[in-house]
């Protein structure tokens, strides 16, 4: 896709103005990664309250895309249940920022926010709930990201 | 199109990917040379003139075509001995690149001379690959690992080399000759000078500078030196480790195996002289053929006029660069003192959606952290953009590079 369209109002406006950036002090999940490669970083903090996302905050550097992305997916799961988030697939996040038929390297940019929010959600899966079940899953998942 | 230096026109001539087209119909501009270079059709030529006519296993075999293929090969050596002016043939070790020549001092020369509480002084513009290998010896070995800084200017801070040199603790200062990120153009007859003063060990990471600049390993005075093929028009997969023969005699073999053994007993094996001590197995035959044909190359046009003609390019760039509004250049203002590698940030464009929007206008450059995260610390950058040239870059193909970046300035409302 032509960069008129991936650089449109509303992702620049996200990167410009992230909604739901920062820290939550104490949260039920914090997870952080970075991109190896071109070294953009995140941070996602988020509270569950009754298996739903009380919520959540990001921070982080690196390219529009990545900003606008991991901004965006806050909003979508804010309020949500637990099964909403464990659903959530690539192709959502993509519908979700209107970008489709990026190139391999920059397809990273737009799915580094999932692969955060997956890995957490898996580690939470885990140490808090002991339901190893569906978090390998998650777990295979979230790698299969990169 | 020619700047006063070199027949541009004609070396555009030797390399055929200049002609291809990206993204449908845009000439390619290709700005990356400070990753990898673009090969001339005389080193294609002179590799697969190899694998057609006489490819054949070196050293051994008393055939004619292993024959040709051993004189090829070292012949290689003796070009590269006299382009960087080594002292003897003998000092060139063959190796994949320039993060193997470093890995290679640092096990088989650091193991043996750096212990506990030692002192490896490295630099905040290094690349990876001068850093790591040393990070991993002084972890092993209980020795401390230190940084001479780098001013606003981009240059190195020569008052932190003395502090580490007073300590009497330093064992080996390992510098970039030329920045990859800043191309600032490291002073290193003076830290050298320094370093010999204290009875210290210095390696040069030539990597950046051998394919730019006149490099004279006599006159630089210092024990190691590395630098890679691919970055001055050659092979990928080949690299030169330069040492001073004492040392190469009293180190420890890196590799063992085929080619670099004299004798091999059961439980004892006596090593090959210099270099082969340090080639173990089939080497990267055709490549170092290839790499001789791009010595001939640069040879041929004379470093004097690569560098006049990038100095002339750089300038041009900055120039233009400068006045563009939200820029942030980094490296040294001064032309004489960098080279033609230029690192930038446009307002709050992300390097990576920069380097996404101008690459639909034909223009390759890189984006990121170039491998080269401490630096990025010491700037206060999560990346940069890097715009690099090489001999057949244009002042023209600059013009379009510009016209580009104010297309992303419109796209990012700057």
């Amino acid at each position: 896709m032509s960069s008129a369209d991936i650089y449109r109002e509303i992702i620049l406006d996200y990167y410009r103005n992230p909604r739901n950036y920062g820290k939550i002090q104490n949260p039920d999940i914090a997870q952080r990664d970075s991109n190896p490669l071109c070294g953009d970083e995140l941070e996602m903090h988020l509270n569950i309250k009754d298996d739903k996302v009380a919520d959540v905050k990001f921070t982080g550097k690196g390219c529009a895309i990545s900003q606008a992305s991991a901004s965006m997916l806050t909003e979508l799961i804010l309020g949500k249940d637990f099964e909403y988030v464990k659903k959530l697939t690539k192709e959502d996040i993509l519908d979700n920022l209107g970008l489709h038929d990026l190139g391999p390297a920059r397809i990273k940019c737009a799915l580094l926010s999932l692969k955060v929010l997956k890995s957490g959600l898996y580690s939470y899966l885990v140490d808090k709930l002991k339901d190893t079940a569906s978090a390998d899953k998650i777990k295979e998942e979230a790698s299969g990201l990169y | 199109m020619q700047t006063s230096f070199i027949n541009i026109e004609n070396i555009r001539n030797d390399f055929p990917i200049l002609k291809r087209k990206v993204h449908k119909d845009k000439p390619l501009v290709y700005l990356d040379n400070a990753a990898t270079t673009q090969k001339p059709i005389q080193v294609i030529e002179a590799i697969s003139n190899y694998y057609l006519n006489y490819n054949s296993n070196i050293h051994r075999a008393v055939h004619e075509l292993a024959e040709e293929a051993t004189l090829a090969y070292e012949t290689t050596r003796d070009k590269i001995a006299k382009f960087i002016n080594a002292k003897n043939r003998e000092e060139i070790i063959f190796v994949r690149g320039t993060t193997e020549a470093i890995n290679l001092v640092a096990y088989a020369w650091g193991r043996q001379n750096i212990n506990k509480d030692d002192i490896i002084v490295t630099t905040e513009y290094e690349h990876h690959s001068n850093i790591v290998p040393w990070q991993l010896l002084a972890k092993e070995k209980g020795a401390k690992l230190e940084y001479i800084g780098v001013d606003d200017n981009g240059e190195l801070i020569l008052d932190h080399l003395d502090n580490y040199l007073k300590t009497g603790k330093v064992k080996i200062v390992t510098f970039s000759q030329m920045s990859n990120v800043l191309g600032t153009i490291t002073n290193s007859e003076e830290i050298v000078k320094r370093c010999k003063a204290y009875g210290v060990r210095v390696l040069i990471d030539g990597a950046q500078s051998v394919p730019h600049l006149k490099v004279d390993l006599q006159k630089l005075d210092c024990d190691f030196f590395a630098f890679s093929a691919h970055k001055m028009l050659g092979p990928t997969g080949v690299g030169v480790l330069w040492a001073r023969k004492e040392l190469l005699q009293e180190m420890v073999p890196f590799n063992g195996g085929g080619d670099m053994i004299r004798e091999v007993h059961k439980y004892e094996t006596t090593w090959n002289d210099l270099p082969y001590k340090f080639e173990a197995g089939t080497p990267n035959i055709a490549d170092v053929i290839g790499f001789a044909a791009a010595i001939d190359y640069l040879d041929n046009i004379g470093m004097d006029k690569v560098r006049e003609h990038e100095m002339e390019l750089t300038k041009y760039a900055l120039d233009k660069l400068s006045q563009m509004k939200g820029i942030i250049l980094y490296g040294p203002k001064d032309v004489t003192k960098r080279g033609g590698v230029i690192s930038f940030n446009l307002g709050d464009i992300h390097p990576h959606d920069l380097a996404t929007i101008i690459d639909e206008d034909g223009i390759a450059i890189r984006s990121g952290h170039h491998c080269a995260q401490v630096l990025m610390e010491r700037l206060d950058v999560s990346a940069t953009s890097r715009a690099s040239f090489y001999i057949y870059n244009t002042k023209e193909e600059i013009d379009v590079f510009i016209r580009s970046l104010n297309r992303a300035k419109e796209l990012f409302k700057l």
